[in-house]
């Protein structure tokens, strides 16, 4: 057997999931698309004494789009975004992205919760919360909070989560566009093989008016340090002036400035820096153009 | 320790149960207590595809699955293709295309291939090479294997 012992239980209620993560702490985890965990427990890296399966607890999966913005339960299968209707038409950015995680196959079990819960710096969904200023919802047996996306990540693969608590719910604010102005976004990662983490990922989400003067700017980077980074200098550099292809450049150079990788077996730091920079720079092309 | 978790699912149109530990895949209760051992296993870890089954229609890594998450699904298998002695279209396929050599990654890319198809008949030559992009052939070099998937063309 693959996995050391473990006790398994998988409540139907949230109340009783919350009530074993809270019984029993650190020595628990809870299992939701296992495409992260039951690897690291196949080679016990992971080697958790209670296992609190999610999958069939009611009300922690869903896509729903409110006044103010869209909340995806913590269950929802990275597939079922990649398959949305309305995340395509409200947040292309998302489906744009999302078929960049890993395959198929995984994102047919992989969730949006697990996906930031895990928290790998080359993850996809924990860079697209933060370019979207999401607002991600822990719950515990005592109580619920709200973290701001930018706070969520504390390093690798280590999140504000306490080990009690249920990640439940993502809240993406609506990009609204007034009649002056439009969102405009580009999504560009690079990596060896398709469905690879990436190496280098950028996402850029510009407000452009109709002269193409930027009235507000995000880009998050990915695969470049311990978790996704907004750039706010590179922001900066761009809002009150035309999106040209100077002005690109230079936000492009302030992104491969300011981030700081790592070297590992698939990329050296100097090659992630460098193809930051590059990737920002498309990222904000696409926008532009798109 | 927790005493063993009894399971029951349908494989195949059959049903099956067993008593199991909780720590056990379900890759490894296909193979090991249901002596389906048409699912093969690579890497476990999620990486080679080897494992791909359908659990309620959909393709997933049997070796990233616990058996008693799948207490209550339908799964099919490798095994579930073939009517009897008669190979299924795909499989007809991937026999005339040379579309394997050792076999070993052949069960999961079948597998990924049937759901491929199924939900998306005729695929373009991309489509197909961005589908089978989660399983590994050390074998064909996967042009043989792109051939007769597209030459099945539906499910
Ligand atoms: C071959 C392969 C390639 C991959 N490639 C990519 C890729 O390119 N990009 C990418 O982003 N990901 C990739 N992944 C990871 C995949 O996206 C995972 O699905 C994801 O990281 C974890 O989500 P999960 O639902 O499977 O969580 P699980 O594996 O079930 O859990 C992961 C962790 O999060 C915790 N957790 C899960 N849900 C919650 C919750 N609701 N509340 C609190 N804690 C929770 C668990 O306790 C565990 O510690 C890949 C995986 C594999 C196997
Ligand atoms: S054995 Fe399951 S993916 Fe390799
Ligand atoms: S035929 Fe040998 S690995 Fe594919």
């Amino acid at each position: 057997m693959k996995p050391a012992k473990f006790d398994y239980y998988a409540p139907v209620a949230r109340d009783e999931a919350l009530g074993l993560l809270g019984q029993h702490g650190y020595d628990a985890k809870a299992l939701a698309g296992g495409q992260s965990l039951m690897p690291m427990m196949n080679l016990r890296l992971a080697r958790p004494a209670v296992v609190v399966d999610i999958n069939r607890v009611a009300g922690l999966s869903g896509i729903d789009s409110g006044e103010s913005g869209m909340t995806i339960g913590a269950m929802t299968r990275q597939r079922d975004l990649e398959r949305s209707a309305e995340v395509r038409e409200r947040f292309p950015l998302i489906a744009a992205a999302v078929p960049h995680i890993a395959h198929f196959q995984i994102r047919n079990r992989g969730t949006v919760g697990g996906s930031l819960a895990h928290s790998d710096p080359a993850a996809e969904i924990p860079a697209l919360c933060l370019a979207l200023d999401a607002e991600i919802t822990a719950a515990s047996s005592r109580g619920e909070r709200t973290i701001a996306a930018g706070d969520f990540s504390l390093g690798l693969l280590t999140t504000a989560l306490e080990p009690d608590e249920l990640l439940t719910e993502v809240r993406l604010p609506w990009l609204d566009s007034d009649g002056e102005s439009q969102w405009r976004w580009g999504f560009r990662e690079v990596c060896r093989r398709d469905g690879d983490f990436a190496l280098v990922g950028a996402i850029a989400l510009l407000r452009l008016d109709g002269d193409n003067v930027c009235r507000e700017a995000r880009i998050a980077m990915f695969g470049v340090g311990d978790g996704p980074a907004r750039i706010p200098g590179a922001e900066a550099a761009l809002v009150g002036r035309a999106v040209d292809a100077d002005a690109r450049a230079e936000a492009a150079g302030l992104v491969s400035q300011a981030v700081d990788p790592g070297s590992d077996i698939h990329a050296s730091a100097e090659y992630r820096k460098e193809v930051s920079g590059v990737m920002a720079r498309r990222a904000l092309e696409d926008a532009v153009s798109g | 320790m927790m005493p063993l978790i009894e399971i029951r699912m349908t494989v195949n149109g059959r049903e099956y149960g067993g008593r199991v530990e909780s720590r056990l895949t379900l890759a490894d209760f296909l193979r090991n207590e249901l002596n389906l051992t048409g699912t093969h296993l690579g890497c476990e870890h999620g990486v080679c595809g080897a494992c791909t089954i359908l659990v309620d229609g959909e393709a997933v890594r049997s070796c990233l699955l616990l058996a008693v998450q799948a207490d209550g699904a339908t799964l099919m298998t490798v095994e579930g293709l073939a009517d009897g002695d008669e190979l299924h279209p795909l499989q007809a396929a991937f026999q005339e295309n040379h579309a394997l050599q050792c076999g070993f990654c052949t069960p999961g890319f079948l597998m990924t291939a049937y759901a491929l198809l199924r939900d998306n008949p005729n695929p373009s030559e991309s489509e197909v090479r961005q589908g089978i992009g989660g399983n590994i052939c050390r074998c064909t070099g996967y042009a043989p294997i792109i051939r007769a998937i597209q030459q099945t063309g539906t499910v």
